[in-house]
């Protein structure tokens, strides 16, 4: 338990220095901001689609910090030093998707608020859009150590890492973005189902990962 | 607890190649084990293998008590000072601040523990590496080449900070160009495997 609090302490501490909580954030409001340009200023298209738009939005700047989660740990030793002290790979990847979340998951919740307005998103919709967050942003930050982890070994794998994770993400995005219309509340459970199996997952195939990546 | 290693037949492959086969050593408290031998022999395979960073072909490492290895790699956070870098490793090992101090201590690193890691020379990176391992208080060292970019004055700190930790039952396994001033080390020669 003190290694878990040790490393998600410490990726926090480096994500927030790093700029790597801003990123994200200002990306998803950017995409918010751009939408309205590409459409037209027309309300009634914009509320209609606006869910959905930030359901991309969220998937998209999930992906941005994916290449500084596991590579710059591997490079610099540091997994090596963790494996040597005897802490698991499983409870490694744990505590790296807890802090993932933690650095982009409520950021992001907050910054649908503004996102919304820019929308034209009426509040039942918003409400919709961060209940749907609030259960979905886990799934993306595991899926997210979970890619980082088979990528961090590649040259290039951070683009890698974005053709890898766009497609494994297709179930959250599909019930995302589901969860906002009439039919909400039965996305939103397979939403929440979804995001939990990868929640589930993740550590195990994250610490398969990190444990191949010492050969 | 009283620290031991143990290697048995110890058989080490790496990309199709056998780096070496049939090792054997047994180390108590206060024992060395200075390994020699041409570059791309297995002397940093062999530190890793006992480290449980790689996997052993055949044969077994058994050992009793804490490992501590010091490589290549620094393993410190470049943006934080030296003590915060070191306080990181000992927070996790339970050692805590004292450590980080006696091991600065030890190899004259005192006034360089507010120095941002980054800032380091290399021999200074070195010596902070080598300073984990002391902050460790683990009860195996394992030290590739840590010789390399030091001076003279820091060589000799490095040789009484392994002869202290000696002194107090602990084990060392080193890998070394460099004559280092082990006193009655088992010496293993690595020698290319056919």
């Amino acid at each position: 338990m003190r290694a878990f609090l040790a490393i998600l302490g410490r990726d926090l501490r480096l994500s927030l220095g790093s700029g790597g909580i801003g990123l994200p954030v200002v990306f998803f409001l950017l995409v918010a901001t751009l939408y309205p340009f590409a459409v037209g200023p027309d309300g009634a298209l914009l509320a209609k689609t606006g869910g959905g738009v930030l359901w991309v939005a969220a998937l998209l700047a999930a992906l941005l910090p994916i290449d500084r989660l596991i590579a710059p740990d591997a490079e610099a030793g540091v997994l090596d030093q963790y494996a040597v002290r005897g802490v698991g790979e499983e409870m490694i990847a744990a505590a790296k998707i807890t802090a993932h979340w933690i650095g982009f998951g409520p950021p992001l919740m907050l910054a649908a608020v503004p996102a919304s307005a820019m929308l034209r998103l009426d509040g039942e919709t918003l409400a919709a859009v961060e209940l749907g967050l609030l259960a979905g942003t886990p799934g993306l930050a595991a899926l997210g150590v979970m890619v980082a982890s088979l990528t961090a070994g590649l040259r290039r794998g951070g683009a890698l890492a974005g053709l890898l994770m766009l497609p494994l993400a297709i179930p959250l995005i599909i019930f995302g973005a589901g969860s906002i219309g009439d039919f909400g509340g039965g996305a939103l459970r397979f939403l929440a189902a979804s995001s939990l199996f990868l929640v589930a997952v993740a550590p195990f195939a994250a610490g398969a990962g990190i444990r191949a990546l010492r050969e | 607890m009283t620290a031991s290693l143990a290697l048995s037949n110890l058989a080490c492959v790496r990309g199709g190649r056998v780096l070496f086969k049939g090792l054997n050593a047994t180390l108590g408290p206060g024992d060395a084990l200075l390994l020699t031998g041409p570059n791309g022999v297995g002397k940093s395979s062999l530190l890793r293998l006992i480290a449980g960073l790689l996997p052993a072909y055949a044969g077994t490492v058994t050992h009793a008590g804490s490992l501590a290895l010091s490589d290549e790699n620094t393993a410190l956070d470049p943006r934080l000072p030296l003590a915060k870098a070191l306080g990181y490793w000992t927070g996790m090992d339970g050692t805590g601040p004292t450590a980080v101090a006696a091991a600065l201590e030890a190899l004259d690193m005192t006034r360089l523990a507010e120095v941002p890691v980054r800032l380091l020379s290399t021999g200074q990176r070195r010596r902070a590496n080598l300073a984990r391992v002391l902050a460790s208080e683990a009860d195996i060292w394992l030290l590739d080449e840590p010789g390399n970019g030091l001076d003279t004055a820091s060589l000799a700190l490095l040789e009484s900070a392994i002869a202290a930790h000696r002194a107090q039952g602990g084990i060392v396994v080193v890998a070394s160009h460099q004559p280092l001033g082990l006193a009655d080390a088992e010496a293993l020669a690595l020698e290319a495997a056919e």
